[in-house]
Parts: C-alpha cells; structure tokens; sequence
C-alpha cells in the first residue's frame, strides 16, 4: 500500500493535545506521522482536505445491534458495518441479544468471521452476562473473553436480581470486562410501551415512568461500589438517572454512561405529532419529555455523560406496520448519529468538536479498552474524516443499513461524514463531500 | 369535516354542534314507522370489530342500515386475524373491496390512525384502546343537551377508572371544548398522569367532585385492562368511589346519571342510582343510534361534496 498524506484538513486530537492544521501520514495500516508541512515523498499519495473538515480519531459506536445469527431479515454484521462506516463508525460494539444469544464463544467467533468477511468496520462483539439472557447463570465469561468479547450486557433487559448483577460485576472485574447495563425495574415498566406522562395520557399509551430506569441505575451503582466493579449505563434516557450517575461519580463508583442522539434530540410529543402514533418514535427506553432531553444536554456538556452510542436497532418493516403496542422497540442510528451530533450539539453551542471526539472516539475506545481513540504515531490508522458545514437531508432510500426505521427521515441537517478509514484503507467515501481519497 | 373521525381531536366545536343538530333530524328518522331512508343507498360499510362489543356494533350496524348502507360485519374471532393476518394487511383487503367507510373498534390505540395512513375508506373509530371512543362523546353530549339545553357552564363530574378508558378522554376533550366545567374523579392509582394539562379538576374525593354536579358520568371499572392490583378489591372500591343515593345528595337535585355500559352494578354504580329516576343510561343508548347516524351521514355528505 502506498504511503497517504491527508492535508489540510482541521486534526481535532484531544488526546494528543491537537486541535489544528496538521498533515497526517498513513504508512500501510498505521498512522505514521502528524505535523504541520510534512515533507512529500515520492511513494506519497496526497490527498488535499478541505480546511473546513475534520480529521479525528474513528468514531466507535459502543451500542449496536447487528442481529446476526438469527434476524438477518433485521440486519446482518455485512449490512451493519456497511451502515457504520457509512456513518462515519470505524467500530461497532455489537449486542449479544442474537439468536442463539451471544453467550459463548461459538457465538462470538461467528460474529468475527462475518465481520472479518464484511471488511468495513472493526467489530467489538459484547457478551451475554448470564447464559441465553435469562438471568439466572452467569455465562463462560473468561470464554467470551477469549473469544473476544470486549463487555458483557444482558440488554433488551437489565441483569435479573441484585445477586447476579453482584457476581456478573465481581466476575467480570477479573478480566478487566465492564458491564454494561440496560437500567430498567422490569416490575415498574410492566406493559409500558411510552415515556409516563401528558402525551402517553392523552393517546391512551401505557407509560414507563423515568424512575423505572433510575431505580435499575442505582441499584447498579451501589454494587459497584460494594464490588469495586465497572458499569456503564446504556442508552440513558430519564434526569433521575443522570442524576444517579452523578452521584455515583462524586462517591468514586466505577460508572460510566452513554446517552443516544434520539435522547437529546427528540421528546414523546413525537408520539403525537407529526405522525401520530408513529412506531418509529417507539423505542426502549422511551422518548422522554422536554426537562429529560434538556438535562442529557446538560449532561453531555458538563461532562457528566461519557458517550454518545445510537442503540441502533434494526426492525424490518413488517414489524414496524402494526398497532403502536405491538410494535417491537427501536429504531437505527448508524447513518443519523454524527449529523444529528454536528445539528443539535455541535452547531447549537452545547459542546466543541474536541468534547464531540471524546463522546463518539475516546471514551468508548477507555470504557471498552479496545485501541482507538488517538491520532498517536503508530496507532492503527482508523480515522473519521468529517465534514461539519456539510448540508445532509436525511433519507432512508441511500441508507446501507437492511431497515429503514428511523424518524428522522427527511431531516435537513448541518453536518456529516466525508470518509472513513479504517485500518489504513477507505472504507467509505461520500459522494456530496468527495475529497478524493 | 376531514376524512376520518378518528378522535374528537379532529373536530372543531362548530362540526361537533354540526353533529349534534344533525342528531335531532336523524332521531326523528327512527320514530317513523317506516325507520329508513336512501340517504347512503349504494354505500358500503365496514364494521371491523377487534373487541367484543354489543353496545357500540349494533348500534352502528342499526344506523347504517337506517341510512340504507349495505353493511357488513367482521369480528376479529371469525376473520384472518385468527391466521396471524397484521391489521394493516387486513385494512388493505378490505380497501381492496373499495368500501366506502370502516367502522374500526380495536384494543390497541391508535389502530384507527393507521388505518388511516393506509386506506382511502374513510375510517370512524369506534374505540382504539384506552385512546378514544368519539361517538360515545358524541352521543353524551347530545343527551346532556336534551336535558340541561346546554354544555357550556355545566359542572360534569367523570367517576372510575381514568386511566384505561377510552370515554374519558374523549368526553373530557369534547365537554372542555365545549365550555363545560369537567371534574374527573377515581382513586390515585388510575388517574392517567398530566391529565390536568386536558383542562379538568381532578379529585380523589368524591364527594367534592359530586357536589353541585349537573351531570355524573360513571366509568366502568375495566378489569380486562387492568394487569395489576389498582384498589383492593370491588367491595372497598364501591365503598369509596360507587354511586349510591347517599352521594348523589350532593349534587344538584336535577342531576343526570351517566353510564357508556356495560354496567358492573354493585361496583361503580348501586343498581337503585342505575335503573332511578336520575338516571339516563337507556336514553344514551337510544341517542347512540341517532348520534352514528348523523356521523354517517356527514362523513359521506362530506365525500359528495368534495
């Protein structure tokens, strides 16, 4: 592979302290060097970054589901990855709810083989905390670990009983495997399929109140503490529960937590309008209200959250066409996440492009302990290559990913993806924004 | 009026008067000897029933029939969607067949909304789940009119079971659109959360929220949609919320009673304050017939007239 020389675009480096004009060269599939006038040598392929665009570490989406083994009608690792990169991922950390569940390390060695076929993105398989997601017994954890599992989850419901989740924590801290935690009191959510409040009240919606996340939150929090274990909170969505991750912060606990784009952006009056009903407003947790989508903003600018993952959740078609209550939960994020990032966060003033590096890069690439995260001499040359003034209308018909169920369709935002390297090689390129690589 | 009636949501307060004038000729259609008229001959209804209902489908397929529709009945138990057919692929056989409205009564709510996003039939809901249940809002106002002359001004005192019934809310949309002061009432644990922001007094004392009433309106205590323990048991909830005499001296002495039926006398209501002289349960019924009528009738105008 001949040498590459991006210039001219804007590196944002928090972790090398970069934030400017810099050149960077890929050897092979490693980065070789970042300087300012790096001198052109002849093997050097050079390719002229506009100064408007971003050139940061791959962005690692630490929430995804893949489906495959057992939905490829949903999605498949080929078409996920396809959609990641496209979306300016150069990782995925891809959920065990498959079937069969991602509970050993047959499992898991099948996901790595598709990913290993597909060729895109880098995929970080997470293991099942207990075996087929039962909540009952743990599964072959150091297995898992062998096989490659980088975390381990029970999502699509939190670790059944205290005890479990105490022993998944105390178990887990030996192979240095956080556990990531869907925070749900099953017996306050029962049938809920909307956020508890006005909009679920007037459209006759069962609801699920914010403290049912909350109370899963704390409890978590606690045996953190009392395991000096390591979780991280998935796809937080109520205040109460930030709130709980930063009181577990000041006291030293090991918790860590992420927020998705659809939480800090929309609000349960979708279910009312523009479509009512919609069932691709119909996620878990749920849209929650103004004050909720407030306080994740707040959160994501303080500091408080540390990563922004899109929980994407394929469902075909036919699954999304029925009865609001019948509908499954979900919806896709890969090929929304980094507009919706640049539109809402970015451009609104909520936080800086560096801050943004952090939440989609750095601390997934920390919370995972997976490479990453770094434009560092040497590091794998996995890079997102940005374009923030990129104007991008939202539409399901360009979009790689097997299902089609977002709600942000036909939204006009203010930011993108130009290109996507991964391990040296140009995954994808955007034909709107082509800087010719 | 828009193509559906999908809730009272859709109506503005000069349809929902439109509907109600329109009641009275319809009514007097029914005490003819002859109870029939060519107004909708050559049109097709669909009643495609998902929940049981007495009340509501034969009182829908009576004012159809009334207006000379040729009209047909689907319930769920006999169609396809005892074969795992979606609502959505059974909506569109039956758009298949071009009727000319649907009558939709189903558990899920919303059901009414995508039936409307996928067929050209115009689409009455006749009660989606714990959303709405429009013509029964209707048919209540009609009957408090007949009684108190008006709407606006009148205390309207909603008891029971708030959170999972499909009455209230449309009542509560329809009587507030309308100037009435509505109070609801029922134990904590089946208020719906944020139902004040609708523009109602809500208490769980009911002997506040009956006093002075010119109407009550009594909710069935729904124990289908109940999946979890609300109030201890029927016993204590008749103690605490159920209309007897005893409470029904509070309120006006011209008060009407209210019920959209089916009763579960000796739970929400003492069977003495149901078959009594305040109450106007039968008349609802009665006016149900009329209300669906002019619904019919205004819906299909509305399509000649595009």
């Amino acid at each position: 592979m001949p040498k590459l020389l991006l210039k001219g675009g804007r590196v944002v480096d928090p972790a090398n302290g970069r934030d400017g004009a810099f050149d960077l060269l890929i050897d092979g599939d490693r980065i070789a060097r970042v300087g300012r006038d790096l001198p052109v040598d002849r093997d050097v392929a050079v390719v002229e970054v506009p100064s408007g665009f971003i050139i940061c570490p791959g962005l690692i989406d630490m929430h995804v589901h893949l489906r495959e083994p057992g939905q490829e009608h949903k999605e498949t690792v080929a078409t996920g990855v396809a959609a990641a990169v496209a979306g300016g991922f150069t990782a995925v950390a891809c959920m065990p709810n498959t079937s069969p569940v991602n509970d050993n390390a047959g499992v898991t060695e099948y996901i790595l083989k598709k990913a290993a076929e597909a060729n895109l993105a880098r995929v970080y398989p997470i293991g099942a905390v207990s075996r087929g997601q039962k909540g009952e017994q743990l599964a072959d954890i150091a297995e898992l670990k062998q096989a490659g599992c980088v975390a381990l989850t029970d999502d699509g419901h939190p670790v059944a009983t205290a005890m479990l989740m105490r022993r998944a924590l105390e178990y887990a801290g030996m192979f240095d495997l956080p556990v990531i935690e869907h925070c749900e009191e099953q017996t306050l959510k029962t049938d809920g399929v909307a956020h508890e409040g006005f909009q679920a009240s007037a459209l006759g919606l069962r609801g699920i109140p914010g403290e049912a996340e909350s109370i899963m939150a704390l409890r978590d929090i606690a045996l953190a503490e009392l395991t000096r274990g390591v979780v991280h909170i998935a796809h937080m969505s109520a205040r109460q529960t930030l709130d709980a991750v930063r009181w577990g912060k000041s006291r030293g606990a090991r918790v860590t937590c992420e927020v998705t784009p659809h939480h800090f952006v929309l609000t349960d009056e979708m279910l009312a309008a523009p479509v009512p009903y919609d069932t691709n407003v119909k996620m878990n947790p749920p849209l929650r209200e103004a004050a909720d989508r407030d306080a994740m903003l707040a959160g994501i600018a303080d500091g408080s959250v540390d990563v922004i993952a899109t929980d994407h959740a394929p469902h075909h078609y036919d699954e999304k066409r029925v009865e609001f209550d019948r509908a499954p939960f979900g919806i896709t994020g890969l090929e929304t996440a980094v507009s919706l990032c640049f539109d809402r966060l970015v451009h609104a003033g909520v936080i800086s492009i560096a801050r943004l590096v952090e939440l989609l890069s750095i601390n997934p690439a920390r919370i995972m302990r997976v490479a990453g995260g770094s434009l560092s001499e040497g590091a794998p040359a996995d890079i997102s290559v940005l374009a923030p003034d990129l104007r991008v209308t939202i539409s399901v018909e360009r979009m790689r990913s097997k299902s089609k169920n977002t709600p942000f369709d036909g939204w006009h935002l203010r930011g993108g993806v130009a290109a996507t390297i991964v391990g040296g090689r140009t995954v994808y390129q955007n034909d709107d924004a082509a800087i010719g690589l | 009026m828009k193509k559906d009636l999908l809730g009272i949501g859709d109506l503005t307060s000069d349809e929902i008067y439109l509907i109600l004038d329109t009641t009275e000729a319809m009514r007097e259609i029914g005490q003819r000897p002859i109870k029939k008229v060519p107004t909708l001959r050559g049109k097709t209804i669909v009643n495609l029933f998902y929940e049981p209902s007495t009340r509501t489908r034969t009182s829908f397929e009576i004012a159809e029939k009334r207006l000379s529709a040729d009209t047909l009945n689907i319930a769920a138990t006999t169609s396809s969607a005892q074969k795992g057919e979606t609502l959505a692929d059974t909506a569109l056989n039956i758009e298949a067949m071009a009727p000319d409205m649907i009558v939709l009564r189903h558990a899920s709510s919303g059901a009414g909304h995508l039936l409307s996003r996928l067929c050209k039939s115009r689409i009455i809901n006749a009660g989606d789940g714990m959303h709405e249940h429009p013509t029964q809002a209707l048919l209540d106002a009609f009957t408090i009119r007949e009684h108190k002359k008006r709407l606006e001004g009148l205390k309207v005192t909603i008891v029971g079971d708030l959170l999972h019934s499909r009455v209230l809310r449309s009542n509560v949309l329809l009587l507030t659109t309308l100037g009435a002061e509505v109070w609801v009432c029922g134990p904590a644990t089946l208020l719906p959360p944020g139902i004040e922001r609708l523009g109602v007094h809500v208490s769980t004392a009911i002997d506040e929220a009956v006093a002075d009433a010119d109407v009550i309106m009594m909710l069935r205590i729904q124990q289908e949609r109940m999946h979890g323990a609300f109030f201890p048991s029927t016993r204590e909830y008749f103690n605490t919320f159920g209309m007897t005499r005893a409470r029904l001296a509070h309120a006006k002495p011209d008060v009407i009673i209210m019920h959209p039926g089916p009763m579960n006398r000796g739970v929400e209501i003492a069977s003495d304050v149901a078959d009594g002289p305040y109450s106007v349960i039968l008349e609802q019924v009665a006016n149900g017939v009329a209300v669906r009528m002019a619904v019919l009738y205004l819906l299909a105008g509305g399509a000649e007239g595009d």
